[in-house]
């Protein structure tokens, strides 16, 4: 099963790609993730592990994922290396001359093997892994272009003080 | 139940007599001899030992036959394949008919082997097990070994072999030894057959019959004990009453190891007798909270009193028991 949302946000890719790549603020914006945790030594990039869990209906799933794909402000990564079968993808693409980002988040999951009751139990899951990826994508615009307009509040200040 | 089989435990590793976690009697006739008094009850006993009834003579062979069909305890049978590919449907069922949430997993030491006690609810088709099984299994991975003790009954009723797969075994301290040697997650619900059948007016308490051996297999292999509160289970039927006197008289305890023979309202049957065939459960919400660890050596000095520590666990689950009691506005609804 694959679901998966779209966001613009005001904010260049450079720092919706930090947001993205920062294993430490995954608990503070992802949506319904109750596990976000570093078990590699690399906290970042290819080949990086995370531990992670997300709480749809009465359990909190997901496993051991690992970085395979990370295309520098474009493109991230993971798949699965215990637990549920899932593939997530973070696509960046910049939009008017990079003051804006469209962000797009996706995650396919599923549990091989298990027939006709694992796709029924995809298809009931479905409807809340979307509002979790949806509600992400909305609270990591909303901290992004915070931190967008803090930074340039900030530039303006440096500005007028010289 | 003969003298040589009661001195020795069956091959699955099982008793037949009281707490599964208590070591058996030497046999027949010396249990019988301390339950009597002096030599009026040697006497007695060797009475009994030279002249066994026919009665006697029949219910051990039953016995016999019943236990022959409990399988042999191979914790090589989990299998987290199976376990993995049977998530989904677990899963629907925990989330649609249970509404099921577990609180607390991160309380569960991250490996390791541990102990974990619940209470028990449902009859025999106890929706909390499901509930917890599967959210431990989705929360640490079926990678990590989880084994469940069950009684005699569950592993040897024909069609449920596949539970062996799910890591049930037998409960009896050899096994849970075993498991923990393993290193695995090891769940007991000590009340058994006595707790899991309880009136439904007594939903809300804690009953583990003093059963208290599973304090002396977590200080004999350094364990902690996590305890696991559940509730809603005892509202998925009406639940009347244990029906112990009954059993005793049909002598159900010696045959299998079964001190209840409950009685129950519950769907499809109406009035249910013995709930041997289990039952559709009622749709109640199932809300399970995992507490702290509790390191006994640590919190209870370098020689913990059984008593203390079974009175700290039993308080504390029945503390967290009023408080997710008092959660609920409705039977069933939660």
């Amino acid at each position: 099963m694959r679901v998966g949302a779209a966001i613009d946000v005001a904010a260049p890719p450079e720092l919706v790609w930090e947001f993205v790549t920062d294993p430490a603020r995954y608990l503070h914006f992802m949506n319904g993730i109750t596990r976000w945790e570093v078990t590699t030594e690399q906290d970042r990039g290819l080949g990086a592990r995370y531990r992670t869990l997300m709480r749809v209906g009465s359990a909190e799933v997901g496993g051991l994922v690992e970085i395979v794909e990370c295309d520098a402000l474009r493109d991230l990564a993971w798949t699965s290396v215990t637990g549920i079968d899932q593939r997530g993808r973070w696509r960046l693409r910049e939009r008017a001359n990079g003051a804006r980002t469209r962000v797009e988040l996706r995650l396919q999951y599923g549990v091989a093997g298990s027939g006709i009751i694992g796709w029924l139990a995809e298809q009931v899951a479905a409807p809340a892994v979307r509002e979790n990826l949806r509600r992400s994508l909305q609270e990591l615009r909303r901290q992004a272009e915070h931190e967008q307009a803090r930074a340039a509040a900030a530039a303006r200040r440096a500005a007028a003080r010289a | 139940m003969d003298t040589e089989t009661a001195s020795r435990p069956a091959r699955n590793g099982h008793h037949a007599y009281g707490d599964p976690f208590a070591a058996p009697p030497r046999d027949r006739t010396q249990a019988r001899a301390t339950r009597a008094d002096g030599a009026d009850g040697d006497r007695d006993a060797e009475n009994r030992r030279s002249a066994p009834s026919t009665l006697e003579r029949l219910v051990g062979a039953i016995a016999r036959g019943a236990r022959g069909r409990v399988p042999a305890a191979d914790l090589d049978e989990r299998d987290p394949d199976f376990i993995r590919e049977t998530l989904p449907g677990q899963w629907l069922l925990a989330s649609l008919w249970f509404r099921g949430e577990v609180r607390g997993l991160g309380n569960v030491p991250e490996d390791g082997p541990v102990l974990l006690v619940g209470n028990h609810s449902g009859g025999n088709v106890p929706a909390d097990s499901l509930v917890f099984t599967l959210a431990f299994s989705t929360y640490f991975g079926v990678e990590r070994r989880f084994h469940q003790l069950a009684h005699n009954l569950v592993l040897s009723f024909p069609g449920l072999g596949f539970l062996r797969k799910y890591g049930l075994v037998a409960a009896s301290p050899e096994n849970a030894a075993e498991a923990l040697r393993c290193g695995a997650a090891v769940l007991v619900y000590p009340g058994g057959d006595h707790e899991v059948h309880r009136p439904s007016w007594q939903a809300h308490t804690v009953n583990f019959a003093g059963r208290r051996g599973f304090v002396r297999l977590a200080l004999e292999h350094d364990v902690p004990i996590v305890p696991v509160v559940a509730i809603g289970g005892q509202e998925t039927a009406l639940f009347l009453g244990r029906g112990e006197g009954v059993a005793r008289l049909l002598m159900l305890d010696r045959l299998f190891r079964l001190k209840v023979l409950p009685l129950s309202i519950a769907v499809p049957w109406g009035l249910n007798v013995g709930d041997f065939l289990g039952h559709v459960p009622l749709p109640a919400k199932i809300t399970v909270e995992v507490l702290p660890a509790i390191a006994l050596r640590e919190q209870f000095g370098p020689d913990p009193d059984v008593d203390e520590v079974y009175d700290h666990v039993i308080t504390t689950m029945q503390e967290t028991l009023d408080a997710l009691a008092s959660e609920r506005r409705l039977p069933i609804i939660g």
